[in-house]
């Protein structure tokens, strides 16, 4: 019934976490096997995930069998390049946090590891499922599960301060996941089936009042795990979960889900010119550049290290916001390329964080004096996603950034560039000091060895940060493939890559 | 025999009813199992003859050959045997899981127990199955007073918080009763199909409005809906577990049906039909909202639980009073995944030690650990009824927001979105409890025996009705067209 080597490797990539999951709740008791469980899901999603690339570059998409949801409409999922293109950043980085998370819970003598592994490979799952989503539907569905597998991930702790971090969580997630549910609805009364069409799936002559009440409801559901603006408070808080948990979760699957739904529901749902007609478009990067702003300077002002960075996720995350509101084709590939540029920074950054944790109990930036002598590997990492965090060239993040800039100013938006750039330095200004005081500041203060358990993966999330920015379309083609669902979504003709 | 087979469903508990109490004078347990035997034979004849009412007509039975309108009619049609289905179902769990609570009873109470609950299923059963709307009546006097003595049998308060809702239901069967009289008095027919052909030609006046209010108060009242839920919270929190288990999943959802039924089968769209439902959709709004809101306010699990009970028969309400195909549908589905939802629920905090004296929140603390697979029963249904796909009660959600958005009633919609985040609140309080907070004395390996192991027969039944909301939910399309949209009435 099922070909899941064949058409159905989208679906089998969901199932394969899926699967996992199940297992290692079964098997938690020995920790070899279940952590056996959770590499060896890991390796196979990213083979399937991988093994889909090279149809998807010629310009295919992967369909799976569609299986009934509600009578006519399906759960349906589809590799088109967006799609894979988050698969592709959440299969990779899962099975390098795995490796990381084993390293971190081990050395931190975390209690019940069996539900945190279980709980990780299931928000896998789900965010393999919403980037494969090919209806509104199937894209809610995926999108809620991933809300409530990472509940109990950032409640992990069982603290009072871990529970009340989850609950404002959920308060927050649960409330936009309410107000998406009800945008969904009323698209699928306008657009009974609700597949997602690159250019907009909506039907033309909507009264503008429609629109902007979708567009609201839209915004606020997919908002909140974007963190704009006003929405954002449950991020920093959310960072008393173990840094594994930050890191994927608030790098890659979480945020990231949100960012992609942006860009699903800006490209997909809407079309450019749609929003552009009722002036959306504006009111959508006005939101981002503050965001963006206002993130940077929070940033800048927090000394906690992890909170700095969930201040810093904020920021950047707008930048995926932004591009998808100038709405170029530049624009949107620049955008959807910083998934996977800030999803490999990012992580290197937190993996640096929990190492540093780890090795000395220090989560202050003004603690970090000298460390880098001491843990020359991860400061060195750190230093490299820091400065592509800032837009360095020859890192990606300058890539993503050159792109949305460039389309912001074909559209004569130059005040957009001007935000990018303000926000750039003040990147640095926050990143400089740390990595100045590791390697230039005498330390005080013992710490225990880097564990290879740890410096690994973050070594390895940095290096490939690094060729990413080098060669952007080293290896699986990142940079193509957006490129491919930018043009694909303004409609412009194929090859035009810069 | 299978030409009798509606009778049957109908007939299997009454006469496990009648010979229960006579084989447990020789042994208990061949008269609990005559009681599984029972419901489960119910239930593969209400499966039985659903099957062929699907594949087929509706199925008319003339009770003692004896045609309509001058004989009761049953009649098994997608929308009632699709409840009978989930009655029996429901029924045949709680047998099961009734087992080990009734250890520590006499064998006499053992059997009026089993012979009381045979009774009220069998009375349950009749209401869903029957064609006349007087044998409805006395269906659904049989299976209150089989409830009545069922609810009081948990103690002193139970007594008297059984004792409201027994004026309580009294009142409201003697005001279906009474209406039911004026719509005889109209047409001079009981039978339902009967009735609705003859109404149809009646003009429109008082005794037809005085008619249909009456009926629809007293089922309203049958469903606890707001503000007359009164005696529910107490009834459900002092009644032993199983008990509560049964009734909380389908005695408001039997009178639901019954609503339906006479709503949209029985009564002709006019405007006393019509002004019925509007005040209905203002009650269920307000049921909806009152019901989430009190239930934050409880301590007490099996309260907080039966105040979202209010809550939730009010999307029902809702549903059958936008009444739209999708409204309809979504309260249809909804009866069914908030039955098997409740019943899991309830059955789960039954199984918690020393619950009959308290269920309060804090208890919970660390109940994952002590009861890890009727726990994780339990937070699928609590996410069912918060509204979270993949489970059921996310999909008649759906399809009631979808209904009311095409009939542009957006404040409802509205209400569903703000009742499901008020039921996220009380639910996650309790699911915060049983995972990330560790109970306060650790059980140790002494204590161990004084907390024995959860019996088959308590965690099968939760079990099974917690992959019974997931699977509802994953199938619910096939369910959707296969049972509710034949089940629907023509638009």
């Amino acid at each position: 019934m099922f070909d899941l080597l064949g058409a159905d490797r989208p679906l089998a990539a969901v199932l394969v976490s899926l699967v996992a999951a199940a297992l290692i709740r079964g098997v938690g008791r020995w920790a070899i096997l279940r952590e056996s469980c959770t590499f060896g899901a890991g390796i196979i999603k990213l083979g399937l995930v991988l093994s889909m690339v090279p149809t998807v570059l010629d310009g295919g998409v992967i369909e799976s069998t569609r299986l009934t949801l509600i009578p006519g409409v399906t759960l349906h999922l589809r590799a088109d390049p967006l799609g894979l293109l988050f698969a592709l950043v959440a299969s990779t980085l899962w099975l390098v946090t795995s490796v990381y998370s084993v390293g971190y819970m081990r050395a931190g003598r975390y209690p019940h590891q069996t539900g945190y592994f279980a709980n990780f490979a299931l928000c896998v799952s789900a965010t393999i499922g919403l980037a494969f989503a090919a209806n509104l539907l199937t894209f809610f569905l995926f999108y809620e599960v991933l809300t409530l597998a990472t509940y109990p991930l950032v409640a992990h702790n069982r603290t009072a301060e871990s529970r009340a971090g989850a609950r404002k969580y959920l308060v927050y997630t649960l409330t936009a996941g309410q107000a998406l549910l009800l945008a969904i609805v009323w698209v699928y009364s306008l657009a009974p089936d609700g597949e997602f069409r690159p250019g907009g799936m909506l039907p033309a002559g909507l009264p503008s009042t429609t629109v902007w009440g979708l567009f609201g409801l839209f915004v606020l559901g997919v908002g909140v795990k974007v963190a704009i603006m006003p929405l954002h408070g449950w991020l920093p808080v959310a960072m008393v979960a173990p840094t594994p948990v930050s890191a994927l979760l608030h790098a890659v699957a979480v945020v990231k889900a949100g960012a992609f739904g942006i860009l699903r529901v800006v490209g997909y749902v809407f079309g450019l010119d749609l929003l552009r007609d009722i002036g959306a478009d504006t009111v959508l990067a006005t939101l981002a550049a503050a965001t963006i702003l206002f993130g940077s300077l929070r940033a800048f002002r927090e000394t906690h290290l992890k909170r700095r960075l969930a201040y810093s996720t904020i920021s950047q995350l707008s930048y995926i916001v932004l591009g998808a509101a100038v709405g170029s084709v530049t624009a949107l590939a620049g955008a959807m390329f910083h998934i996977a540029a800030h999803g490999f920074m990012k992580i290197t950054l937190f993996f640096c964080a929990g190492a540093i944790h780890t090795a000395s109990h220090r989560d202050d930036v003004s603690q970090l004096a000298g460390i880098g002598r001491q843990m020359p590997i991860t400061m060195t990492a750190f230093a490299f996603a820091a400065a592509g965090m800032a837009g360095m060239p020859l890192l990606p993040g300058f890539i993503s950034k050159w792109n949305i800039g460039l389309g912001a100013l074909s559209t004569g938006q130059w005040v957009w560039v001007a935000v990018l750039v303000t926000s750039g330095l003040i990147n640095v200004s926050y990143f400089f000091p740390i990595v100045y005081a590791a390697f230039f500041r005498p330390p005080h203060g013992t710490v225990s060895p880097e564990r290879p358990a740890m410096t690994v993966p973050l070594a390895a999330t940095a290096v490939a940060a690094v060729l990413l920015g080098v060669r952007p379309d080293i290896g699986v083609g990142f940079y193509r493939l957006a490129w491919s669902a930018a043009q694909s979504v303004v409609g412009a003709g194929i090859g035009g890559s810069p | 025999m299978s030409e009798h087979l509606p009778i049957l469903i109908v007939l299997c508990p009454l006469v496990g009813a009648l010979v229960v109490p006579l084989v447990a004078r020789v042994s208990l347990r061949a008269s609990r199992a005559l009681t599984v035997v029972a419901t489960l034979s119910s239930l593969a004849c209400a499966l039985a003859a659903l099957r062929m009412v699907l594949d087929g007509d509706d199925w008319h039975y003339h009770l003692g050959g004896w045609a309509p309108p001058w004989g009761i009619e049953y009649v098994v049609d997608p929308l009632g045997g699709g409840m009978a289905v989930v009655v029996a179902l429901l029924a045949a769990l709680v047998a099961i899981y009734a087992g080990p609570h009734l250890r520590v009873y006499t064998a006499l109470r053992g059997a009026a127990f089993d012979s009381l609950f045979l009774l009220l299923t069998s009375g349950l059963l009749g209401i869903t199955l029957t064609g006349d709307l007087f044998n409805l009546y006395v269906f659904l006097e049989i299976s209150s007073l089989a409830a009545y003595a069922l609810l009081a049998s948990g103690g002193e308060r139970a007594v008297v918080a059984t004792f409201r809702y027994l004026l309580v239901g009294t009142i409201a069967a003697t005001f279906y009763l009474l209406g039911l009289g004026y719509l005889y008095a109209l047409t001079g027919t009981l039978n339902m199909a009967d009735l609705a052909i003859r109404l149809a030609t009646v003009p429109p006046g008082s005794a037809m409005t005085v008619g249909v209010v009456l009926i629809v108060v007293g089922l309203a009242v049958k469903m606890a809906v707001f503000p007359l839920h009164g005696w529910m919270p107490d009834a459900y929190t002092y009644a032993p577990p199983p008990v509560t288990m049964f009734i909380a999943a389908v005695m408001s959802k039997v009178s639901a049906y019954a609503l339906i039924r006479v709503l949209f089968f029985v009564l002709p769209a006019g405007d006393a039909v019509d002004t019925a439902r509007a005040v209905l959709s203002w009650v269920a709004v307000a049921g909806v909202l009152a019901g989430s809101i009190l239930a934050l306010a409880q301590t007490d699990v099996r309260r907080m639980l039966a105040y979202s009970s209010i809550g939730q028969m009010g999307y029902v309400v809702l549903g059958l009073s936008i009444g739209n195909a999708a409204a309809l549908t979504g309260a249809l589905l909804h009866v069914v995944g908030h039955a098997v939802a409740k019943g899991c629920l309830f059955g789960a905090i039954g199984s918690m030690p020393r619950q009959t004296v308290q269920a309060e929140i804090a208890g919970f603390a660390g109940a994952a650990r002590r009861a890890p697979l009727t726990m994780a029963a339990f937070t699928v249904a609590a996410l069912s009824l918060v509204g979270m796909p993949p489970t059921a009660g996310f999909f008649s959600k759906w399809y009631l927001l979808s209904g009311a958005l095409d009939a542009d009633v957006w404040v409802f919609a509205a209400v569903l979105m703000v009742s499901s985040l008020l039921s996220a609140v009380y639910f996650f309080r309790v699911l915060e409890q049983v995972y990330f907070t560790e109970s306060p004395s650790p059980p140790d390996p002494g204590q161990a025996s004084g907390m024995p192991p959860l019996s088959w027969r308590v965690v099968v039944p939760v079990l099974t009705l917690g992959a019974a909301v997931l699977l509802i939910g994953l199938f619910n399309g096939a369910l959707v067209t296969s049972v509710i949209q034949p089940a629907l009435p023509e638009f």
